[in-house]
């Protein structure tokens, strides 16, 4: 994939518009191939190929703005979607705080981060189709009581993304990832349970083996055999990193400019307040090589950075875009996202919680009764209050040991309450999405059962 | 009345000639099955925020995907580029499932028409003035700054799209449907005024497969913006919820997606040919109480989840899942119906050209029945009234299903008292419809803003639900021990 004719075409349509009397254009373009396949019980169920692109619009009229979507590149039809761009932003609110970014932000080159590898598209169909073969095959050998499987799966993706602003701008980068999936079945005694593994990467060469991954989706499913409630109670938690990622994806959700400047969250006004014990870092890193955040430069073209969230408990940073960081007075440290058919948002880089001092096995030794969660499920997480519900499954601690398996209950507790109660953190910290955390002790829950 | 479409014929000079020589060449590797799903959606979408408009968009999104279906495996390949060059690649592609020669030597379509309008819209939203969609924002935000002077934050979202689809099957089936969809969402804080600053959320909305003129009856823009404030100025005097199992009624409506998550994925046939279901093999089995009637409707009127035809091209229908209890039917795609060999259900659904259909449920409630909303909640001694509810997830083998309540109070002694906040109900799909011991008069379907969520892909769906008492369920609240 040459990178030069999509530069081209984001600057043309840059040019076109900029000709049509608005104050500031933005573009981006991103074409991108997909591959995916289901192997269900040794037999490929799915295959899917494709190429597909498309063309995120944002335009300035004075200080209105409106953005549009195709993926439609003709360029009668790419005439079309600028002219009818422009008439929409004539016609929406003045905004100071949504004009252009400062040009000073402009990231001036485009770092190399290892996000892209070729090997990802290189292999042929029946390589891919293997390696998920092997995933469920290694699944279902694990031990008879794997009997059924939702299958595995591959799935790939390569392309490019270009940014191109009537400040002068003009960046692009390659990305790829590819992954394999395991999802198996186990069954005892009636009791059916199913759980899923994973390994995903930038390159093939980094993805783990199929069989690797197959075996601890195998194991995961049939730890949760004979699953039940418990009863209602006040117990320690130990969320596995799986888990503990989705807390700090809510701490994203409530420290992102956006949600700061509506006061729609509950860390509105806590700047510089601590919010976690001393021991807690949250970093925001951009840069991070061959990371599933990172990028050179960010969807508004500005230079990539880190950022610290949450420095020895303290927050220190909200996440921020031009936009609200002009609404709350402060500096924009990189973090908008455009998904090309919606308009620019705040997004997570890479997002983490620093590892701690203490093994995952030494954190559930260290609980007396406890509940060790692996798997949330639900919307309940209010992030103007902070009020937290989830449904969870897992597995019940006593006296150190994982005992028996639970399903069927929720944790309840306050965001604000449960940062504050962090009470050990892991040394397992691993990058599988642009989030991720160790597994984490949190105390002064509910989890509800029977 | 019958309605086939020109569009793709006249906007992309699409002739069945080339139609059925792009089903030869899926078909040139001996699939079983072939077709070809032709998309244009126009969309447009508005953010109104602090009482301006921060966003308007608009968006085109066009292509084709074919797909060839060999015994149980699936091809699938897409273009976002209706050439015959593209469609003939991506045919090409989505043959290579088959490995054998070609079976079906020639395909003669016939343009059928879609039996039913379900959704004639005079005025279609997309081809109206933008100005006239930021009206309706503006007007809902006045009104819900106007309903108290504790709300301190608005923000209305308005999205509308119109989708043009033509599916060509390999069994000769040539069917075309023009399917509108418009929403307007209201959220709106609460900040309380007695010095603690408490913030409390409501959000409220409405839409279907409608024109603007939608906004004109008595689901106006004011009428959501209301709704949205109503429920945060409640929540700004909730306590924590309870935690434990005890009765629980659910109000009428929205609540309903107790059945979506409950019972409805678990009858979706993908998942009940794999034996993957905690409903799998159960059809003629007891699974609720003799006074639960479920269906899964895909014809009513202008509604969020409706449609003239599913995403295969087959007519949607009245399906009939639950009948006083027991297990009639599950919801049936193309693939799935081959391979169980039953009647299909008009519930293949996909979210787009770029993804593969499978079984989808439409409209989803439970019929009504004789009691009273009254009487159910002057029967309950201690328990919980849901009114409101966000959203809900299911593990489809073990019937686990999840939900939250937005808005709940507290039942004391047959009445309805305090309003109780963050409690998310859990539960067991096949078990939680036999502990229904009571169902109301008062059937009411949403408001038409549901988006159901399945292997990475969206679609639009209503559910309903009479008031309905269940004996016992869990509540997740923080609040001390129930019981």
């Amino acid at each position: 994939m040459e990178n030069g004719h999509l530069e081209n075409l984001a600057q043309d349509i840059v040019k076109q518009a900029m000709k049509s009397g608005v104050s500031g254009a933005e573009v981006t373009l991103q074409e991108e191939e997909e591959f995916s396949t289901t192997v269900r019980l040794g037999k490929v169920e799915s295959l899917k190929e494709s190429a597909a692109k498309g063309l995120g619009l944002r335009l300035l009229w004075g200080t209105r703005s409106a953005s549009s979507y195709t993926s439609d590149f003709s360029s009668q039809s790419l005439s079309r979607l600028v002219a009818r761009t422009v008439a929409m932003a004539q016609i929406t609110s003045e905004d100071p705080a949504g004009v252009m970014p400062e040009a000073e932000l402009m990231a001036t080159e485009v770092a190399d981060l290892g996000l892209y590898s070729p090997d990802v598209s290189e292999i042929g169909a029946d390589q891919k189709i293997e390696l998920a073969r092997r995933a469920e095959e290694a699944a279902l050998a694990v031990d008879p009581k794997i009997t059924n499987s939702e299958g595995s799966s591959f799935d790939s993706t390569s392309g490019t993304r270009v940014l191109a602003n009537s400040l002068g701008f003009l960046g692009s980068y390659r990305f790829s990832t590819c992954s394999v999936a395991a999802v198996p079945l186990a069954e005892q005694n009636g009791n059916k349970q199913r759980d899923f593994w994973y390994s995903v990467a930038r390159s093939l060469a980094k993805l783990d083996e199929p069989e690797k991954v197959g075996r601890e989706a195998a194991r995961r499913a049939l730890r949760r055999l004979g699953a039940r409630k418990v009863k209602t109670a006040q117990v320690p938690i130990v969320f596995d990193p799986e888990t503990a990622r989705s807390l700090v994806g809510h701490l994203f959700e409530a420290a992102r400019g956006d949600a700061i400047y509506r006061s729609a969250s509950f860390l509105t006004g806590k700047l510089g307040k601590q919010l976690a014990p001393e021991y807690i870092n949250l970093l925001d890193d951009a840069l991070r090589p061959g990371g599933f955040g990172s990028r050179p430069f960010d969807d508004e073209g500005v230079t990539s950075r880190v950022t610290p969230l949450v420095e020895k408990g303290k927050l220190s940073h909200y996440l921020l875009n031009c936009y609200s960081a002009r609404k709350l007075g402060l500096k924009t440290t990189a973090n908008a996202r455009r998904g090309l058919s919606g308009p620019t948002v705040v997004g997570p880089n890479n997002l983490y919680l620093e590892p701690g001092t203490t093994a995952p096995e030494d954190i559930i030794r260290s609980v007396q009764r406890g509940f060790y969660v692996t798997e949330l499920m639900g919307f309940g997480t209010n992030i103007v209050t902070g009020d937290y519900s989830r449904g969870a499954a897992g597995l019940w601690i006593e006296k150190g040991e994982l005992t028996h398996p639970v399903e069927e209950v929720t944790i309840a507790g306050n965001l604000n309450d449960m940062l504050l109660h962090i009470e050990e953190v892991g040394t397992d910290l691993e990058f599988r999405s642009s989030i991720a955390s160790p597994t984490l002790l949190i105390t002064g829950m509910t989890v509800a059962g029977a | 009345m019958p309605v086939f479409e020109r569009f793709f014929f006249d906007t992309y000079g699409l002739i069945e000639k080339d139609l059925e020589s792009y089903l030869g060449e899926a078909l040139g590797a001996g699939g079983d099955y072939a077709d070809l799903y032709f998309e244009y959606t126009t969309t447009s979408s508005l953010l109104l925020d602090e009482s301006i408009i921060k966003n308007a968009t608009e968006g085109i999104s066009v292509g084709c995907g074919v797909r060839v279906i060999a015994g149980d495996q699936t091809g699938y390949a897409y273009t976002d580029d209706l050439s015959p060059e593209r469609i003939r690649k991506a045919a090409g592609i989505a043959a290579h499932i088959a490995h054998g020669p070609s079976q079906v030597h020639s395909v003669g379509l016939t343009a059928t028409g879609t039996p039913n309008n379900y959704y004639p819209v005079d005025s279609p939203s997309t081809e109206r003035e933008l100005k006239e969609k930021l009206e309706l924002a503006n007007r809902a935000d006045r009104a819900a700054r106007a309903h108290d002077s504790r709300i301190k934050q608005v923000r209305v979202s308005y999205g509308d799209q119109v989708r043009h689809i033509l599916i060509a099957g390999s069994d000769g089936r040539l069917v075309t449907d023009y399917q509108p969809l418009l929403r307007l969402s209201v959220f709106c804080i609460a900040q309380s005024n007695d010095g603690t600053n408490r913030l409390q959320s409501g959000t409220s909305g409405g839409g279907g497969r409608v024109g603007l003129d939608f906004f004109e009856g008595d689901k106006t823009p004011e009428y959501f913006a209301r709704e949205a404030a109503r429920q945060a100025i409640v929540q700004l005097d909730a306590r924590e919820a309870p935690a434990g199992e005890m009765e629980v009624v659910l109000g009428p409506g929205w609540p309903g997606i107790l059945l979506h998550e409950a019972i409805g994925h678990g009858l979706e046939a993908d998942f009940n040919r794999k034996g993957l279901s905690a409903f799998s093999g159960r059809v003629g089995q007891r699974v609720a109480s003799d006074i639960c009637t479920v269906v899964d409707d895909g014809t009513i009127p202008n509604r969020r989840g409706s449609l003239n035809v599913d995403d295969e091209g087959t007519p949607t229908q009245y399906n009939v899942l639950i009948e006083k209890g027991i297990l009639r039917s599950y919801l049936q795609d193309k693939l799935s119906s081959r391979l169980m060999n039953t009647s299909l259900t008009g519930s293949g659904r996909r979210e787009s050209y770029a993804h593969i259909p499978m079984p989808r449920m439409t409209n989803t409630y439970m019929l009504a029945g004789e009691s009273t909303p009254e009487e159910i909640i002057a029967s309950v001694p201690k328990g919980v009234y849901a009114a409101h509810f966000g959203g809900g997830q299911v593990d489809i083998i073990n019937g686990k299903f999840v939900f939250s309540a937005s808005e709940a109070y507290l039942i004391e002694d047959g009445k309805i008292t305090q309003p109780i906040r963050g409690a998310t109900l859990i539960g067991d799909g096949p078990t939680a419809l036999t502990r229904v011991t009571e169902v109301g008069n008062d059937l009411r379907l949403d408001e038409g803003v549901g988006t159901c969520g399945k292997e990475g892909q969206s679609v639009p769906v209503g559910v309903g639900l009479p008031t309905i008492k269940i004996s016992r369920l869990t509540l997740g609240g923080t609040g001390v021990a129930a019981g």
